[in-house]
């Protein structure tokens, strides 16, 4: 019994430790994210765990997207950043080969809310 | 739209329906003996009657039995085998070739000759008999749309014939079923069964050069593309209306029209074009194309061009 309490207080001080106040999320379903990420193409250029097909290597591999510090080596990794560079990549101002694929505001929310969860 | 796009369960046709008619015979029936030899089994452990033990069971069940029933079967499959394949004589005739690791589509008129090309995808008139002319340009492939009929292989040095019919519209997918080496499983094919009005404007459409001259003027982006895919791309590929008129890889004529990519293993969008263009090897290894390493300005603008060739 002792034993068995002792694991669960660890493991509810374990999830304690897992949450990330700093993030600001913007919702969205996950799930569907994770679809529209296949049916986008985003799988032509990209690795992305846990879709389907993701073998892609002409675009940086998005394991751990979620906790990158640097989007496209350049803008702070938010999701409202994220979401505005899947929407319009070419509107930073700065060469990049992935073009704009007119992704809607809530897809883009979607596939955010996917791609935060990579940690 | 994507449900039951490639399932023999779900049959579009007579003769994919004729081939399920047959399985569920066999899996039915076949269910139904293996019961009932297992209830004589079990009877015979537990309370053997008197006439388990006779010559009359052995007689009866062990010789007229299966014999009525696979002569029963055979006459059976007898009939049912012509409605796999229909026999009317085809309304449409498309030459599919199989290539490694893509399908070449050629749309034939009435002398035989190609009317036009396209690769990876098969548009059908519903209610129509279409018949296919199956051809290989290197190793076996098989052909295999399980809604719409049987596997037929595609063998060197022969052509092999395959008559077909999808009774409602829907957007179905095939891949080759025979191993051809490499990227074998990546070898898949769309069908578009449509209304006849319909396929007949596709059909109009397809034999349509590439609309070139419009473009120019409006859209600078499709011109420099067009540069770019004219200065790399015309040793392999057609798109007729321009002086690409290479033939070892698809014809891209009317490229953006189609559903997918790499012979469907990708949809077909302008960011999928790209990443196919630079990085196909992860995509499909093995794969004939070489990949391009534009800088990223032209991989987008020739992505642009590619797709606005509806």
């Amino acid at each position: 019994m002792r034993v068995t309490a002792l694991l669960a207080l660890a493991w509810v001080a374990l999830l304690a430790g897992c949450s990330d106040e700093s993030r600001p999320v913007l919702g969205g379903d996950a799930e569907n994210g994770r679809l529209l990420l296949r049916q986008f193409g985003c799988i032509g250029c990209h690795r992305i765990p846990g879709v389907a097909g993701a073998t892609g290597n002409v675009g940086p591999p998005l394991d751990g997207v979620g906790r990158r510090v640097y989007l496209a080596g350049v803008l702070p990794n938010s999701p409202a950043n994220m979401m505005r560079w899947i929407r319009d990549p070419q509107s930073f101002g700065f060469e990049t080969a992935m073009p704009d694929l007119q992704v809607t505001e809530s897809q883009a929310r979607d596939m955010v809310a996917y791609l935060q969860e990579l940690k | 739209m994507l449900d039951n796009i490639q399932s023999a369960l779900a049959p579009r046709g007579p003769e994919a329906a004729g081939i399920l008619e047959i399985t569920w015979v066999l899996v039915v029936g076949g269910a139904l003996i293996f019961t009932l030899v297992l209830a004589l089994t079990a009877l015979a452990f537990f309370a053997p009657p008197r006439w388990l033990a006779g010559k009359g069971l052995i007689i009866g069940a062990g010789i007229v039995f299966p014999v009525i029933t696979l002569a029963a079967l055979l006459i059976y499959t007898l009939l049912a085998a012509p409605r796999l394949s229909a026999v009317e004589p085809a309304d449409v005739t498309i030459e599919v070739v199989g290539h490694q690791w893509w399908w070449r589509v050629n749309y034939l008129d009435a002398r035989g000759e190609v009317d036009f090309a396209t690769a990876n995808e098969i548009h059908l008139p519903v209610g129509r008999t279409v018949e296919l002319r199956l051809r290989s340009a290197d190793v076996l492939h098989s052909f295999w749309v399980p809604s719409l009929a049987g596997k037929l292989d595609l063998i060197p040095g022969k052509d092999n014939r395959l008559r077909l019919a999808a009774t409602e519209a829907a957007v179905l997918r095939g891949q080759c079923a025979e191993y051809c080496g490499g990227p074998h499983a990546q070898m898949a094919l769309f069908v578009v069964a449509e209304a006849p009005e319909r396929f007949e404007a596709w059909r109009a459409a397809q034999r349509q050069p590439a609309a070139i001259a419009a473009e120019d003027a409006a859209d600078s982006e499709a011109a420099s593309g067009r540069r770019l895919f004219l200065s790399h791309c015309t040793t392999c590929h057609t798109v007729r209306g321009t002086r690409a008129e290479g033939e070892l890889g698809p014809d891209l004529t009317h490229f953006a029209s189609r559903l997918s990519l790499g012979a469907g293993i990708l949809p077909n969008n302008r960011a999928t074009v790209a990443g196919w263009i630079a990085g196909n090897q992860h995509l499909k290894p093995d794969n004939l194309m070489p990949e391009f390493r534009f800088d990223s300005g032209e991989l987008r603008t020739l992505a642009h061009w590619l797709e606005t060739l509806e």
